[in-house]
C-alpha cells in the first residue's frame, strides 16, 4: 500500500551504501555526547526518534498506544560525512552503546566522487588479502649436525651495512711483512652499520609535532641506551632546525625530494652540523601512490611547518612526480647523487628511494655503475601514505617481494650484491609479522627494510586498516593526533608513551629476528640472500621467487 | 659429523696412518666415503715433481674420450699410477672402471709460457674433463696439478684405504689430507666429498655451512671459471682460501679475518684494523655461520686449522718437530702421532688460526684478536 506521503528519495543514500554502519543501544546510551563530539567526520549526529509505546492504567487492563519522542544518535548519510569506522566513539562512550561495523556490501566508491572529485585519502591499500610476505616461511632448520643456536644466550650480530661498499678488486691494500694496510689516500665511500629495520620516510608535516617528537625520541633511545642502531628517515619536509644542529641528527636520514621542501633550512644548518646525518635519501617514488608526488593538505600547513619548509601557511604543498630540474633517470640519479655527496663532503651515504615498478631493474643497473649510489630503497604497493586518490592506493603498484629479488638476483649475476644495498618497504609488518616480513625480505636480498603504518599503529595507535578504516590523514583531523597539525587533536598523543613504544617495537623485533635467526643457524652476519631458508606453499609464488616450494 | 684427519710430515709416509686415525674416530662417521689429497708425492711420483698430475675415475668408456681430449690439448702421458684394486667379500664398495692418478708432461706450447698460463691451462683442462665427463657420469675428474693425487670412493674409509690396496702398496707422501665422511643432506656423489682442490689450495671441512648459498652467490658472481661445483656446502671453503690468496693476494691468516671477522669492538689490539674493517664489510657474503672446522693446505704448503665461534669442540693439533697431524678429534690425533708431548697439543679456539708451514718444523698459532702470532716450542 502506497503511503500517503511522498517516498522520493533521489540522491540519497542509506546506511547500507556506506563502508561502516553505526550500532547504537539507546538503552545503554546515557546521551553524554561524547560520540559526536569526537567523531572525525561528522558521521553520527544527535537525532530525534520516534518510539511506540502500548501501556495500560488503572486497575483493569485497558492497552492503549502512546506514542513519544526521544533524542539519540543518528548516522548521517551525507557521502561526504561517511563513518570512516575509526570507533573513536567506542573508544570514547563511557557504557559501550556505540560501534561501527564494516558492511562488505557498500557501494562507497561508486559515491564518492561528488563534484567530479576522485576519492582521496591516507593510508594504505585497501586489500586485506594474505601478502606474498606473510606466506613465506622459514624452514630451514638447523639439526644434528648443526645445533640450532640459543636465541637467549648465544651472541647475535642482527646489523647491516647502508652505504657503498667497495668492490674487492677495488680495495686499497698493500701487504707488507704479511700485513695488510690500508692506503688511507683511497677514497672508501661512507658505510654505516646500522639496524636491519630503519623507520621509512614520514615527514614533519605529515605527521604531528607529538607524534614526531616521540618517534625522535624512541629512536634516540635506542641507540643511545639500547645500542640498537635503529635510523629513521624524515620524508621530505626537513627537520626542526635545533634537531638539524644536534647530535642526534647522526640517527636521521634527511629525505630530498621533488618539492624539495625543508632543505632551505638544511642547507643552511649544515655548517652548523656536529654530526653527518645517517644519510640522504632521494625521494623518486612512493610505492602508495607510484607516480604522485608528495602532496601535503593545505589543513596541514600551519605555522611551524611553513617555517620548517619555508612556505606560507594554509597552501596546499603539492611536491611534482619527478623531480623537474631533471631530464632522465641518468641525470637525475647521477646529478643529484653527486651534489647531495659533494654537500656533505663524501662522508654521508646518498641514495634514491623509488616505487616499486617493473623498471626497478633500469634505476638499479644505472645504480650499481654510479659509484656514488649508496643503496637503493623499493618502495612496494603496500607503502602508506598520507594523501592520495584512491585509485593510486589501491590500484597502482607493484608488490615488493617480487620486485626486491628480481632486484637482488640481477646483482648476483653482475657481482654486485654486496656492493649496493637494497632497502625493501612497503607492508613490512602489514599483518603484526614485523620480525617474519623483514626477515623473510633479507633473505630474499634485502639488506634492510623500512616499516612506516607499522610504527604508525604499534606506537600511537593509528587505527587504519585494510578495510579503509579511518584513512584521514590526509584532512588533518587524525583522531589519535598522529596526522594531524590541530593542536586539540594532536594533544591526545603522549610524545613519552609514543617513545616507550617505538623502543618496546623495536627491542621486540631483535629478539623475534632472533629467534628467528637461531634456529637457522645464523647469527655472525644477517642472512642476506640466504634463499634456502625460505618455502612458500604455492608453485608460482616458489618458481617467481626461486625459492623452495613446501607444503 | 664428518672426521677429518691430516697430517703432515718432513718424510714420506702412508695415506693408511690418516685412515687407521679416521678408524679411531669412527663415531662421527657413517662410511659414506673416503676422500684424500696426498701432496708432496714420494715413491714413483718423487721424480716427477714438474709434471702435472690428473687424478679421477673413469669408465671404460670415459679414458677414451679423456685420453683424446688430452692429446688434442697436446699433453703427452709421462706416466701412470692405478691403484691395486683388492674387492674383498664383505666391502660395501661399488667398483668402478678405471682409477688413475696420471703425469702428463705440458704441451710444447705451454712450456713457454709463464707459470700463471700454465696454472690456468690445467684448470681449464680440469673443468672440461669434468664437464665432458658429467655426461654419463663417464669420468670424475678431482686435481689436475703438479706432485698431487687425489682419491676418493663412496664406502668405510678402512675399506676404501684396502679396496685401493693402500695398504699394501701405499702411494707416500708428506701432506695427506683425508676425511671420513659422514653425508648430511646432500646425495652420496663423489664430487660431494671432501677434501676439495683448486689450483694447489685444499681444503676439508665438518659441520654445515648455514650461510652456503649467499656466499656461493659471491663466488659465482666473481666471473671465474674455477668457482663451479658445490655439490657440497664446504666446497665453498677451498674456493675462498683461493679468492683471497691467489685473486686478493692477502696472506694466509687473513682466511681467518674473512671467515670469521671481528666484532668492532674485538679489533682494538690489531694494528691493522683499517684493512679489516674494510675488508669485513667488502667481503661481507663470505663470513661463515658455522659450526665449521676448516682443515686446509695453501698453495705454498702450509697447513692450517680454523673453526668458527660456533664449534663447540675444537680440533686437535700436535706431534713432533717434523711431524703434526691436524685431527678434528683427539683420539685420531692420538692414533697417528702417539708419542708427542700430549701437553704441547693445541686446541684451537675461536680466535685461533694453527698454522704449519711448508717445512713441518713447528705449529704457529695466529691469535687473530691480539693481532699476535706464537710459536709451540718443543725445544
Amino acid at each position: 500500500m502506497e503511503s500517503k506521503t511522498r517516498l522520493d528519495v533521489n540522491g540519497q543514500l542509506s546506511v547500507k551504501d556506506l563502508p561502516y554502519i553505526i550500532h547504537w543501544n539507546p538503552d545503554k546510551c546515557t546521551r553524554c555526547g561524547k560520540c559526536t563530539a569526537v567523531c572525525p567526520n561528522q558521521a553520527i549526529e544527535p537525532g530525534v526518534f520516534v518510539s511506540r509505546l502500548v501501556s495500560s492504567e488503572g486497575s483493569l487492563p485497558m492497552p492503549a498506544t502512546v506514542r513519544t519522542t526521544f533524542h539519540g544518535i543518528r548516522q548521517v548519510t551525507d557521502i561526504e560525512r561517511y563513518c570512516v569506522g575509526c570507533a573513536m566513539c567506542s573508544l570514547v562512550c563511557p557504557n559501550d552503546a556505540i560501534y561501527p561495523e564494516y558492511n562488505p556490501a557498500n557501494k562507497f566508491l561508486i559515491h564518492k566522487n561528488k563534484g567530479g572529485v576522485p576519492h582521496k585519502r591516507g593510508g594504505r591499500r585497501n586489500d586485506p588479502s594474505l601478502s606474498t610476505l606473510d606466506r613465506l616461511k622459514f624452514t630451514r632448520i638447523s639439526m644434528l649436525t648443526d645445533p640450532a643456536l640459543d636465541a637467549g644466550r648465544h651472541e647475535f650480530h642482527i646489523r647491516t651495512l647502508l652505504g657503498r661498499n667497495l668492490s674487492p678488486d677495488q680495495l686499497p691494500l698493500t701487504v707488507k711483512d704479511e700485513e695488510l694496510f690500508l692506503d688511507e689516500t683511497v677514497f672508501v665511500p661512507p658505510v654505516r652499520e646500522i639496524f636491519p629495520i630503519r623507520i621509512g620516510g614520514m615527514s614533519f608535516g605529515a605527521l604531528s609535532p607529538n607524534m614526531w617528537e616521540g618517534l625522535t625520541m624512541g629512536v634516540a633511545y635506542l641507540n643511545e641506551v639500547e645500542k640498537i642502531p635503529v635510523v629513521m628517515c624524515t620524508g621530505e619536509g626537513g627537520m626542526p632546525p635545533r634537531l638539524l644542529k644536534s647530535r642526534f641528527l647522526k640517527y636521521f636520514i634527511l629525505q630530498i625530494a621533488s618539492g624539495y621542501f625543508g632543505w632551505d633550512e638544511i642547507i643552511h644548518a649544515i655548517p652548523h652540523m656536529k654530526e653527518d646525518p645517517a644519510a640522504i635519501e632521494i625521494k623518486y617514488g612512493q610505492g602508495a601512490k607510484p607516480g604522485d608526488g608528495g602532496l601535503l593538505m593545505a589543513f596541514k600547513v600551519l605555522d611551524l611547518i611553513a617555517k620548517v619548509r619555508g612556505v606560507p601557511t594554509k597552501v596546499d604543498l603539492a611536491s611534482p612526480p619527478t623531480h623537474q630540474t631533471k631530464y632522465s633517470i641518468e641525470e637525475a640519479v647521477a646529478k643529484m647523487i653527486t651534489s647531495m655527496s659533494m654537500a656533505f663532503g663524501f662522508r654521508v651515504p646518498v641514495y634514491p628511494k623509488i616505487s616499486g615498478t617493473k623498471t626497478a631493474l633500469a634505476v638499479l643497473n644505472n645504480l650499481a655503475r654510479n659509484p656514488f649510489a649508496s643503496a637503493l630503497t623499493i618502495d612496494g604497493e603496500d607503502g602508506g601514505t598520507g594523501a592520495a586518490y584512491n585509485v593510486s592506493m589501491d590500484k597502482m603498484g607493484h608488490p615488493i617481494a617480487s620486485n626486491l629479488r628480481e632486484c637482488y638476483l640481477n646483482l648476483v649475476k653482475i657481482g654486485k650484491q654486496n656492493e649496493l644495498p637494497l632497502f625493501a618497504a612497503g607492508g613490512v609488518g602489514k599483518r603484526g609479522n614485523l620480525a617474519a616480513n623483514a626477515a623473510a625480505l633479507i633473505m630474499l636480498g634485502a639488506s634492510g627494510v623500512d616499516i612506516g603504518k607499522y610504527i604508525m599503529q604499534a606506537a600511537a595507535g593509528c587505527l587504519g586498516d585494510e578495510y579503509n578504516r579511518c584513512n584521514l590523514c590526509n584532512v588533518g583531523r587524525c583522531p589519535k593526533g598522529i596526522t594531524t597539525q590541530n593542536p586539540r587533536l594532536y594533544r591526545r598523543l603522549d610524545p613519552d608513551l609514543v617513545a616507550e613504544r617505538v623502543v618496546d617495537v623495536f627491542k621486540a623485533a631483535d629478539s623475534e629476528l632472533k629467534k628467528i635467526f637461531a634456529p637457522m643457524g645464523r647469527s655472525t652476519q644477517l642472512p642476506i640472500g640466504m634463499s634456502d631458508g625460505l618455502s612458500v606453499d604455492d608453485k608460482a609464488i616458489a618458481e617467481r621467487l626461486q625459492i623452495d616450494y613446501a607444503c | 659429523m664428518c672426521r677429518l684427519s691430516a697430517i703432515v710430515s718432513n718424510e714420506y709416509f702412508s695415506p693408511m696412518e690418516n685412515i687407521m686415525a679416521l678408524e679411531t674416530m669412527k663415531e662421527g662417521h657413517d662410511g659414506s666415503g673416503l676422500g684424500m689429497i696426498l701432496r708432496d708425492l714420494g715413491g714413483e711420483f718423487e721424480k716427477l715433481k714438474g709434471f702435472p698430475i690428473l687424478s679421477g675415475i673413469c669408465t671404460n668408456d670415459g679414458i677414451k674420450t679423456l685420453d683424446e681430449y688430452m692429446v688434442k690439448v697436446g699433453f703427452k702421458t709421462k706416466h701412470l699410477w692405478t691403484p691395486e684394486i683388492s674387492l674383498k667379500p664383505g666391502m660395501n664398495i661399488k667398483k668402478r672402471d678405471f682409477y688413475f692418478a696420471r703425469a702428463y708432461e705440458y704441451p710444447q706450447w705451454a712450456l713457454e709460457k709463464d707459470q700463471a698460463t700454465r696454472d690456468n691451462l690445467l684448470l681449464e683442462t680440469r673443468l672440461a674433463l669434468r664437464e665432458i665427463g658429467l655426461q654419463g657420469q663417464s669420468m670424475h675428474i678431482f686435481s689436475f696439478w703438479p706432485d698431487l693425487i687425489t682419491l676418493k670412493e663412496v664406502g668405510d674409509p678402512l675399506e676404501v684405504g684396502e679396496f685401493f690396496g693402500l695398504d699394501k702398496k701405499p702411494v707416500l707422501a708428506k701432506k695427506i689430507l683425508a676425511q671420513g665422511r659422514q653425508n648430511t643432506n646432500y646425495a652420496i656423489n663423489l664430487y660431494a666429498c671432501h677434501p676439495f682442490f683448486i689450483e694447489g689450495f685444499c681444503t676439508m671441512t665438518n659441520g654445515e655451512n648455514t650461510a652456503f648459498v649467499p656466499i656461493r652467490e659471491f663466488l659465482t658472481s666473481r666471473d671465474y671459471p674455477g668457482y663451479v661445483g658445490y655439490q657440497s656446502d664446504s666446497e665453498v671453503f677451498a674456493h675462498i682460501l683461493h679468492y683471497i690468496r691467489d685473486h686478493l693476494g692477502f696472506p694466509l691468516k687473513y682466511y681467518k679475518d674473512v671467515i670469521t671477522p671481528l666484532f668492532d669492538r674485538e679489533m682494538e689490539e690489531r694494528h691493522d684494523r683499517p684493512a679489516i674493517e674494510l675488508i669485513k664489510k667488502v667481503l661481507r657474503p663470505l663470513t661463515i655461520d658455522g659450526p665449521n672446522c676448516v682443515i686446509g693446505i695453501d698453495r705454498d704448503g702450509t697447513s692450517f686449522m680454523v673453526q668458527d665461534a660456533k664449534k663447540l669442540r675444537p680440533g686437535a693439533v700436535g706431534g713432533v718437530p717434523g711431524k703434526f697431524a691436524l685431527m678434528s678429534e683427539v683420539c685420531g690425533l692420538d692414533a697417528a702421532i702417539p708419542d708427542r708431548d700430549t701437553s704441547k697439543d693445541v686446541f684451537p679456539m675461536k680466535y685461533d688460526m694453527v698454522m704449519i708451514e711448508d717445512d713441518v718444523k713447528e705449529i704457529k698459532i695466529w691469535n687473530q684478536k691480539h693481532g699476535s702470532m706464537s710459536t709451540v716450542s718443543y725445544q
